[in-house]
């Protein structure tokens, strides 16, 4: 992340995206697949780390084994015939100079964290009364005898973040179209180099 | 910090590198836009550095404290700022640490910075 100052003088935090080049791998319709789709992969692998049949589905476009593959269903009717297979999609042809796109990706994995953290419980409140070893418990989790049971999907402790998250609405603040990069407003999910969804 | 990120700030990179050079113990008069309203103005704020941070990035910023009316007066300035106009450096001053936290709890004697002498060439 860094910041740049906008227009109008506010200092605007800002993730950087590197978005492409995409290659698309196939392209769906509704005779042969029941619905409209197209498939981009994206990052380079070695082929030897590459599966066999993904090998032949990326032979069949015409490019090199990529790391990540990706479908978007039902696509905007403005891209209608700019995708053929094996084409090379690039950043600035999708994306302009003040457009909202969500982004997709994976939260940062926290591990197995308490109630505070992972559902914004507010604790028992304060330290006195009688209180010492309970500040960040999460009270009662139901009645007594009747239901004389814990209803199902109580919230818990548990395994927190690692999650699918969309961030919706982060406005495109610059695009650099000879290093295929995306400076969006705001932050994104996951970690720095992980991979991310952009959507229009 | 990644290559991507440093590629993406060097566009900055005068933004950031058209003042003259000032550390933290430095006594300086920043000139800062103010608008009011529709009219613009130059505020002027002298005093002195006690710490950068984050140096050689966009998101650099700078402190600076005065003691206005016995007052302790600190303003927060990011060096990339369209607003910031002008540094002068009016005396340099010699320090020991980067940030000087320490004049906050001082007053009088005890809170001056001593002039860091140059020897002529």
């Amino acid at each position: 992340m860094t910041s740049i100052f906008s227009a109008d003088g506010r200092n605007v935090a800002c993730t950087l995206i590197e978005a492409g080049p995409c290659v698309v791998t196939q392209v769906k319709n509704v005779e042969t697949d029941g619905y409209n789709a197209v498939q981009l992969a994206y990052g380079e692998r070695k082929e030897k780390n590459t599966p066999k049949p993904l090998i032949g589905h990326f032979k069949k476009a015409g490019t090199t084994p990529k790391q990540k593959v990706v479908e978007f269903r039902d696509f905007r009717v403005e891209f209608e015939g700019q995708v053929d297979m094996g084409k090379t999609v690039i950043s600035d042809q999708i994306f302009v100079e003040g457009d909202f796109v969500d982004a997709i990706g994976t939260s940062k994995g926290k591990g197995f964290q308490g109630v505070v953290k992972r559902h914004g419980f507010g604790g028992v409140g304060g330290a006195t009364h009688g209180q010492h070893n309970r500040q960040r418990h999460p009270g009662s989790i139901g009645a007594c005898s009747w239901p004389s049971r814990v209803f199902k999907g109580m919230r818990m402790a548990g395994r927190t973040g690692g999650n699918r998250v969309k961030v919706l609405n982060l406005r495109v603040l610059k695009i650099y179209p000879e290093k295929n990069l995306l400076l969006v407003s705001g932050s994104i999910p996951g970690a720095k180099n992980s991979f991310v969804i952009l959507e229009k | 910090m990644s290559e991507l990120l440093k590629f993406v700030e060097e566009d900055y990179k005068d933004a950031r590198s058209k003042f003259p050079a000032f550390k933290a113990g430095d006594t300086v008069n920043v000139h800062v836009k103010i608008t009011e309203g529709t009219k613009e103005r130059i505020q002027q704020f002298q005093g002195t550095v006690i710490q950068r941070k984050n140096v050689n990035t966009n998101g650099e910023t700078f402190t600076v404290r005065k003691v206005s009316n016995g007052i302790g007066v600190e303003r927060i300035i990011p060096i990339i700022s369209p607003s910031l106009e002008k540094i002068e450096v009016l005396r340099e001053g010699k320090v020991r640490r980067a940030r000087l936290f320490y004049l906050r709890g001082r007053q009088g004697k005890s809170a001056k910075i001593k002039e860091k002498i140059r020897l002529k060439k």
